[in-house]
């Protein structure tokens, strides 16, 4: 069996090309009104909670400020990223990844759990150790969904089919920070994930989510 | 193949990508993947939303502090000045183009058509927000009246501001133009439209972004087709800088 399905390897890919068009988009998307506010108006800076800094060309998208331009390439991976989440939680409730994989049970949400967990050498077989199972969990249930709410919340046109969505977020302005914090979340996720990659066998972990790799089950 | 090899490629398409990114937006495939998607998100919300439901509406309490100006904050002209000095007495509202009976009214006309008052937040593109109460009579009543041909497709606003040398100017399809909180307004917050927000009239277009909402509102045309007008792309940022026609994202 391999360690990682097809689904899961197509998704991982293309969900990453898509977040660094997100990302790179949303910081000149940013930079068109850099401050934040909570409640559903804002514009007056003495009602901002956050002055944002400007997010210097070389890491927006385009390098250039272009404020359409970076809508187009938001607008247009966002359907990529929310889609691509869909089919994957689809996929991995079907083939039983996350059943098997990723669901916690009891003894997951222990301390003594989550420093075996630490104390562990070497790379995890499968399935997850309860703090890597804590992780995705967490990004897939939480995180991930989040980002796409908080987007669709500021949308005018999606709005009228779903105004609790916006009410239930605290706001059109509150959406708009919470968009905000959580792609700085998701950005410490990332940071984590390819350290964690790098420090535990890089060459065989990102050829498994290539080539899909062999499972080897811990047993636990 | 080895594990570095493919890492190798797949840094050097990330580096590539991003790198390329920059001026990508630029070439056709991009704009026509663009369109594409705008497409869809205009398909959704249309699917979702349907033709009738609301923005949503709040009490006077929730409304913000001020509405603030943006964009063109006057017309500079004679005609202009002096019509804000006299309270808009010889302003008239062409409504023209592919209707049968094309009007033209007075302040006065306007505020004698039945009225809608709405209390619905502006949301910019740029990203901020503004709680206001609008009234107005709603577009639909006018089209109503002139009897619009069933050969129009469009509702372009003509506006008196000029932005970089050009005229102001934006559009919306039939759906946009006949829903119900799609209204004309002469009044914010209760009193006559200030001259920063669009006096005397102004559109709302309540399930799109600001820049869609045309100030300084001096004609209603009803069109076939948005090709031969401005650029041909539907709108005044739109034929300048790329912006989106579709702007209910």
């Amino acid at each position: 069996m391999k360690r990682h399905a097809l689904s899961t390897r197509l998704w991982h890919w293309v969900n990453a090309g898509a977040l660094v068009v997100l990302f790179m988009s949303g910081l000149t998307i940013s930079n068109a009104h850099r401050r934040l506010y909570w409640g559903n108006y804002g514009f007056d800076p003495a009602d901002a909670w956050l002055h944002v800094m400007r997010f210097p060309g070389w890491i927006t998208l385009p390098a250039r400020y272009n404020l359409a331009a970076a809508r187009d390439w938001h607008n247009t991976a966002a359907l990529v990223f929310a889609f691509g989440l869909l089919a994957i939680w689809l996929a991995m409730v079907a083939n039983g990844h996350f059943r098997r994989d990723l669901a916690t049970s009891a003894r997951d949400w222990t301390f003594g759990a989550w420093r075996a967990a630490l104390a562990q050498k070497g790379t995890a077989g499968m399935p997850y150790n309860p703090l890597q199972k804590l992780a995705y969990g967490a990004l897939f249930a939480l995180v991930l969904p989040l980002m796409v709410a908080t987007g669709l919340a500021m949308s005018p046109g999606f709005e009228p089919f779903a105004p609790w969505l916006v009410d239930v977020l605290g706001g059109r302005q509150s959406a708009r920070s919470i968009h905000f914090i959580t792609t700085w979340a998701l950005v410490g996720f990332v940071v984590g994930h390819v350290a964690l990659t790098l420090v535990s066998g890089p060459v065989r972990l990102i050829g498994a989510m290539v080539h899909g790799g062999r499972r080897e089950e811990t047993g636990a | 193949m080895s594990g570095v090899n493919r890492r190798g490629v797949l840094a050097g398409l990330t580096a590539l990508g991003a790198g390329a990114c920059s001026d990508l937006h630029k070439t056709k495939t991009a704009q026509d993947v663009f369109r594409t998607a705008e497409d869809w998100h205009r398909a959704a919300h249309r699917l979702l939303a349907g033709r009738e439901r609301l923005a949503p509406e709040y009490r006077p309490d929730q409304r913000s502090s001020d509405m603030r100006g943006n964009g063109s904050l006057t017309v500079d002209s004679d005609f202009y000045r002096e019509q804000l000095a006299n309270g808009f007495a010889d302003w008239q509202l062409q409504v023209t183009g592919l209707v049968a009976e094309p009007l033209s009214l007075s302040i006065d006309d306007i505020r004698a058509l039945p009225q809608r008052s709405q209390i619905t937040r502006h949301d910019c593109v740029e990203g901020w927000s503004a709680i206001a109460e609008w009234r107005g009579p709603q577009l639909g009543t006018l089209l109503d009246r002139a009897q619009l041909r069933p050969e129009a497709n469009f509702i372009v606003f003509r506006c008196a501001d000029t932005l970089y040398g050009r005229p102001y100017y934006e559009s919306i399809d039939l759906v946009d133009a006949y829903h119900p909180q799609t209204i004309i307004a002469h009044e914010l917050n209760g009193a006559a439209l200030p001259e920063k927000n669009g006096a005397p009239l102004r559109m709302r277009i309540e399930r799109h972004l600001g820049y869609k909402h045309a100030k300084y509102l001096t004609a209603i045309e009803a069109v076939a087709t948005l090709d031969d007008i401005g650029k041909g792309k539907g709108g005044f940022w739109e034929d300048l800088a790329g912006y989106q026609w579709y702007a209910g994202i």
